[in-house]
C-alpha cells in the first residue's frame, strides 16, 4: 500500500500563548513546536498499515523550515520518505490555501490511503483534511477511531463516534481519513530509528516546484481574516465554600447550586 | 448578491437534533440584524413533517430536501445537496453545528463552495453586512474574532449548548417548501454499513445539561462509583480528564479536553482535577463550574464559580445525599 501522511507543527499544548501587540498573531519567541498531536495518529496508523499490507509511507509536512524536525520524527518512527513544501509566501495563508499546496503535492505520488489529524490544536479548524479530499476528488472519512484495509486492499472499513453511537462505514480507495483520538497510541521513535532516518529521503518543494502561482496564497488571498486576537474571556471570581467539616461543606456547596446558581 | 441567513438543522432517524434549535434562534437574530429573511434547510428522509417546527422558533422558510439517500447522514450526499441549494439560493450566511456530523461536514461543503469557514464559534454578530465570528484558538488560550473576505455565502459553525434557544412562539409560522436538487449514485461513495450504539445509554458528554467528571484525584478506576452515584442523582452524565484516560481507568469518549470532548453543560463538577488548560480547553464555557480538590493552590480554582477545598471521597458522597433535597 501506498499511503500519505500530512503534518504540521503547532505549539507545545503547555505552551502559554501570548498575543503579539498587532493583536493578529501570537507571539512565537519561546514556543516549543511539536507536531500537531492529531497528525501523530494519523503517522502511527499508517505504519502499523504498513506492517500489516506492505508497502511505503510518505511524509509531507507544510511550513517553514523548522518542520523538517518533525518530519524526521515520523521518519524515525518508520515512515520511508519525507517531503516539505516550504516557501515564504505559504506564510500566513489560510486553511484552503494549505490545502491546495498539499493536494498538489499529493498529485505527483501514487496513494491508496491518505492521513491527516482531524485538526491542528492551533486554529482548530478542521478544514485541510476534507479539503484536500476535495481537490483530489476521493472521499474523506474524518474524525476515526479505528482503520480496516479490505483483504483486497481495494477499500477500507473505518469507525467514527458520534453522540451516543458508532458508525461503521466503508470507503473505496484511495481515500483519506482524518485521525481521532483513541485511533491508536504512537510509538516512541527508536534510537535505530532516529540514525536510521537521517539517511532517508527528504525532498523540499517550492510553491513554484508544484506548479502553484503564489498570488493564490498568503495573507492577501486569506478569505477567513482575523479581526483581533484578545485573551479568553474572564469568568466572574468564584468563591470558596465554608465549613467546618467536608460534609457541611457539601451541604452548603448544595444549597447555593439550588438557591443562587439554580442548577440543581 | 447574497441574500439570507440559512442554518442547517441536524436530525438523526428522524429527530430533530437539539442544535437545530440553537441555529434557528442565532439565526433569527442574525437575520434581524442583516434585515434579511431565515431559511431553515432540513436534510432527510420522510422528515417534511418535521419542518413546520422552525417557524415558532423563528425560520421564515424551511427548504425541505428529502431522499432516502439522505438517509443516514453521509458527506458525499449532504455536501452535494447543500451545495446545490447554495448556489441556486445564493444565502449571505451560512450557518451549521459544531457537532461531529457538523464537523465533518463543514470543511468538505466550505472546499466544495471555496469559501473560508470558522468552526466552533462561540458567538456571532453583524457588522457592516459581515458575519463577525467569535471562536476559541490555541485550546481557548486566546480567543479570535474573525470575519470573511471574498467568500460567499460566509459559513460558521456554532458550538453546542452555547447559543440561546428561543422561547417558541406558536403564533408564527414558516413556509415550507421542497428544495430541487439531484443527487447521482456515482458520487455516493461512502457507506454506512452499522451503527453501533452505546451500551449506556447515558447522555453523550457534548449534550448533557450536566456533567461529573474525575481525574487524578479520583486514584483508580474502582472510585467512579462515588461519581456516578452522584451523577445519577442529579442527572449527569460522566467524564473524565486526560490523566484518567491515559492511565486506562476511563475511555476515551469520556474525555473532556483539548484532545477529547468540547463541553458546554449548565453545571461542571471536576472532582480531583487540577485544571490543566488542556483541560479547560474542553469545559470552559461551562455555565456553572464547581471543583472538589484538596489542593487549594489547583488552578482549577481559578476558573470554578464554586469551589471546595477538601477530600472528593468525604465530599462527592455527601454532595449526593445532599442533592437528593433538591431533586
Amino acid at each position: 500500500m501506498n499511503i500519505i501522511v500530512c503534518l504540521k507543527q503547532v505549539p507545545d499544548t503547555e505552551t502559554q500563548i501570548k498575543i503579539a501587540a498587532d493583536k493578529q498573531s501570537i507571539v512565537t519567541d519561546d514556543i516549543k513546536w511539536v507536531m500537531n498531536p492529531y497528525d501523530e495518529f494519523g503517522v502511527e496508523e499508517a505504519l502499523r498499515l504498513k506492517e500489516k499490507h506492505g508497502g511505503e509511507v510518505t511524509v509531507i509536512g507544510l511550513g517553514p523550515k523548522r518542520v523538517t524536525e518533525s518530519i524526521r520524527t515520523a521518519l524515525a518512527m518508520g515512515a520511508d520518505k519525507g517531503i516539505l513544501i516550504t516557501d515564504d509566501a505559504l506564510e500566513g495563508s489560510d486553511s484552503l490555501a494549505h490545502a491546495k499546496a498539499l493536494a498538489a503535492a499529493i498529485k505527483e505520488l501514487e496513494y491508496d490511503l491518505i492521513f491527516t489529524g482531524q485538526r491542528g490544536v492551533d486554529d482548530d479548524l478542521g478544514i485541510v483534511g476534507a479539503a484536500i479530499a476535495e481537490f483530489l476528488g476521493i472521499p474523506q472519512l474524518s474524525l476515526i477511531v479505528k482503520v480496516e484495509v479490505g483483504e483486497d486492499g481495494q477499500s477500507v472499513k473505518v469507525e467514527r463516534p458520534i453522540e451516543g453511537e458508532t458508525l461503521v462505514i466503508t470507503s473505496p480507495l484511495p481515500a483519506l481519513i482524518t485521525a481521532q483520538k483513541g485511533l491508536n497510541e504512537p510509538r516512541y521513535a527508536s534510537l535505530p530509528g532516529i540514525m536510521k532516518a537521517k539517511k532517508k529521503p527528504l525532498a523540499e518543494k517550492s510553491l513554484g516546484d508544484l506548479g502553484l502561482d503564489s498570488s493564490a496564497f498568503g495573507p492577501d488571498a486569506r478569505k477567513l481574516k482575523i479581526l483581533e486576537l484578545t485573551p479568553p474571556p474572564a469568568r466572574a471570581a468564584g468563591k470558596i465554600i465554608e465549613g467546618e467539616t467536608p460534609q457541611e461543606k457539601a451541604a452548603q456547596l448544595a444549597k447555593l447550586l439550588h438557591e443562587e446558581a439554580k442548577v440543581l | 448578491m447574497a441574500q439570507g441567513v440559512w442554518t442547517i438543522a441536524e436530525q438523526r432517524d428522524g429527530e430533530i437534533r437539539k442544535i437545530s434549535y440553537e441555529l434557528v434562534s442565532e439565526g433569527r437574530r442574525l437575520a434581524d440584524a442583516l434585515g434579511q429573511e431565515l431559511t431553515v434547510v432540513l436534510l432527510g428522509a420522510n422528515v417534511k413533517d418535521k419542518a413546520g417546527e422552525f417557524g415558532a422558533y423563528g425560520a421564515d422558510k424551511v427548504l425541505v430536501a428529502d431522499d432516502a439517500r439522505l438517509e443516514p447522514y453521509t458527506t458525499d450526499a449532504y455536501v452535494s445537496v447543500i451545495s446545490q441549494l447554495v448556489k441556486s439560493g445564493e444565502p449571505a450566511l451560512l450557518l451549521l453545528g459544531a457537532s461531529v456530523q457538523g464537523k465533518d461536514l463543514a470543511g468538505r461543503l466550505a472546499a466544495r463552495l471555496d469559501v473560508a469557514m470558522a468552526q466552533d464559534c462561540t458567538a456571532f454578530a453583524v457588522e457592516d453586512g459581515n458575519l463577525v465570528a467569535t471562536r476559541p484558538i490555541y485550546a481557548g488560550k486566546a480567543y479570535a474574532k474573525v470575519t470573511f473576505v471574498n467568500s460567499w455565502p460566509q459559513m460558521a459553525a456554532a458550538r453546542p449548548k452555547v447559543m440561546a434557544i428561543n422561547e417558541p412562539d406558536p403564533s408564527r409560522s414558516a413556509e415550507v417548501s421542497d428544495a430541487t436538487f439531484t443527487l447521482d449514485d456515482a458520487e455516493l461513495k461512502t457507506k454506512v454499513v452499522d451503527v453501533i450504539k452505546d451500551e449506556s445509554g447515558k447522555v453523550d458528554l457534548t449534550e448533557a445539561d450536566k456533567i461529573v467528571s474525575g481525574g487524578r484525584g479520583m486514584k483508580g478506576p474502582e472510585n467512579y462509583n462515588i461519581l456516578e452515584e452522584l451523577a445519577d442523582v442529579i442527572g449527569a452524565s460522566v467524564g473524565a480528564s486526560r490523566s484518567a484516560v491515559d492511565a486506562g481507568w476511563r475511555p476515551h469518549t469520556d474525555q473532556v479536553g483539548q484532545t477529547g470532548k468540547v463541553v458546554s453543560p449548565n453545571l461542571y463538577v471536576a472532582c480531583g482535577i487540577s485544571g490543566a488548560i488542556q483541560h479547560l480547553a474542553g469545559m470552559s464555557t461551562s455555565k456553572i463550574i464547581v471543583a472538589i480538590n484538596k489542593d487549594p493552590d489547583a488552578p482549577i480554582f481559578q476558573k470554578a464559580d464554586y469551589g471546595v477545598v477538601a477530600d472528593l471521597f468525604d465530599v462527592v458522597p455527601a454532595l449526593t445525599e445532599e442533592a437528593k433535597k433538591y431533586v
